[in-house]
């Protein structure tokens, strides 16, 4: 039987095409009834997102309370990314490692207080991390709750977001980026952060799993353009554009997280700060260092004509085979063939050309460019 | 979208639209259930005029957001012409997947195969959602 959110009715209602997703029965693409076929569809749904804005049902991530006196050090020992120096009210993108340092899931940790925090972690990860933050306290004092089943957690992305917070708060709007504030609205308590996941401005908001028909009502009210529901295939192809790593493409168990590009949230030294830490993975992280880096790196590659490339095709350089696609679309906003895929080092840096093997007889041409691939304009 | 009475459907989710009594020809596409299964259609593909096709080879490819899959006829015959509309806007394969997003016309050469397949009462209890 699979997991349904709380949002499920809702999915019902918009006309969703339900997956399975990680266990959860999720939402792909809603065609409401009554609309227009031309109106509707991953594109149609990408391109509201970029040019006003999308509600995402994302209740299905897993979502972890991490309480007591040791809360701090347990989280120092699980990320790879400082945790001792957030403020209450901030947000952080960090990784959790394997002994090898491969990628056991990418995370957002919130710190709510000294001793309190949260994370969001992937939906297929959620159990695999419950069972690793077991062996990872040891005898710290600290309490893991796991909340995913109490709560729901929603994604509003979109240039046209925040005016229409603006009509309900003063505050959230105020929010700077990877900031969050939980408030009270009536009887909800809600938590909300000025995070996401496809490139644009907005918010990610978790609530009471109680809560959540009260809320939709609230929020389509007196905004539908703004919160139209968007699914997960849109969700796919707004973080492509936006260059983010999803685990299972460009992150994973066998994939060195020195590789990932993403060396902001890797403190590699963390072990010699006053009050770091040691963490999963990080001496093995320090021989791939010392040992002349990681095999593979992360690139992304603009991708000639209409064919999409695909996750596995092979990178080849000449007759040579350099690297795997590992996530690919045509942009629906860019326009373009966009692709990531891990290559040789020596063959990731922009400008370089590459082609990529569709396994159909076809080799599409690809050039090494800078992540992302789209960048959302400056509001003015 | 109603499933048209006057195509025969393959399990894999082409229709074929007889042309003509006894049938000399078809028009071959997607159904809607094939379409929503592969979601937005981003490319499409088919094999040139002139080329002969056995039943259950394929036609063409179609591209979508989500996946690339090979069309399939279930008749012998010949490609004798190809929507070439669609390779500027293949997105009428989604709006209209048994109007404007037919994919080739088939010259046949026997109309018995058209027989095997399903009508659209078959087809629609087997694969309406």
């Amino acid at each position: 039987m699979p997991l349904r959110t709380p949002l499920y009715d809702a999915h019902i209602k918009h006309g969703a095409k339900l997956v399975d997703f990680a266990g959860w029965e999720m939402p792909i693409v809603y065609s409401p009834p009554g609309a227009d076929p031309a109106s509707t569809g991953i594109i149609a749904e990408h391109k509201r997102v970029r040019s006003a804005g999308g509600l995402f049902d994302v209740s299905h991530m897993g979502r972890v309370s991490v309480t007591g006196r040791h809360a701090r050090r347990f989280l120092e020992r699980l990320c790879t990314r400082r945790i001792s120096d957030m403020e209450p009210g901030q947000c952080r993108y960090s990784l959790v490692c394997n002994a090898d340092g491969g990628v056991k899931d990418d995370i957002i940790v919130y710190r709510k207080d000294d001793a309190d925090f949260l994370l969001v972690v992937n939906a297929s990860n959620r159990e695999k991390l419950l069972a690793h933050f077991e062996t990872v306290k040891g005898d710290l004092v600290v309490k893991i709750d796991d909340l995913t089943m109490k709560t729901a957690m929603v994604a509003l992305q979109g240039p046209l977001v925040m005016d229409i917070i603006g009509k309900y708060s003063r505050e959230i709007p105020s929010l700077k980026k990877y900031r969050f504030a939980e408030k009270n609205y009536l009887i909800m308590k809600l938590l909300v952060s000025r995070t996401g996941y496809t490139g644009e401005d907005g918010v990610e908001v978790i609530l009471p799993a109680s809560m959540v028909g009260m809320a939709m009502s609230m929020l389509v009210r007196d905004a539908e353009h703004v919160t139209a529901p968007v699914g997960l295939g849109a969700r796919d192809t707004l973080r492509m554009e936006a260059g983010m790593p999803l685990y299972g493409h460009e992150l994973g168990e066998e994939i060195n997280a020195l590789a990932s590009g993403l060396d902001f949230a890797i403190a590699i030294d963390k072990d010699k700060d006053e009050r770091g830490e040691a963490y999963v993975g990080m001496d093995a992280l320090k021989r791939t260092r010392d040992n002349a880096g990681p095999k593979t790196k992360l690139v992304g590659m603009w991708v000639e004509g209409k064919r999409s490339a695909r996750q596995g095709m092979t990178v080849k350089e000449g007759a040579r085979q350099v690297g795997t696609v590992t996530s690919a679309c045509i942009g629906p906003t860019v326009g373009r063939g966009i692709a990531m895929a891990y290559v040789e080092p020596a063959l990731a840096h922009p400008g370089q050309k590459l082609q990529i093997d569709t396994g159909r007889d076809a080799l599409l041409d690809a050039e090494v460019t800078t992540l992302p691939f789209y960048k959302a304009p400056k509001k003015t | 979208m109603p499933t048209p009475a006057d195509c025969r459907y393959s399990d894999s989710h082409e229709w074929h639209k007889p042309e003509g009594n006894p049938a000399t020809g078809v028009t071959l596409g997607i159904t809607q259930f094939a379409v929503n299964e592969l979601t937005d259609i981003t490319y499409v593909q088919m094999k040139p005029v002139g080329t002969k096709i056995k039943a259950g080879e394929s036609v063409g490819e179609v591209e979508s957001v989500k996946a690339t899959s090979d069309i399939y006829s279930a008749v012998t015959g010949e490609i004798v012409a190809v929507n070439t509309a669609l390779a500027d806007d293949p997105s009428a394969v989604n709006t209209d997947p048994y109007g404007k997003g037919w994919l080739v016309k088939l010259k046949i050469s026997n109309a018995g195969e058209l027989s095997n397949l399903m009508d659209s009462k078959a087809y629609d209890a087997k694969y309406k959602t």
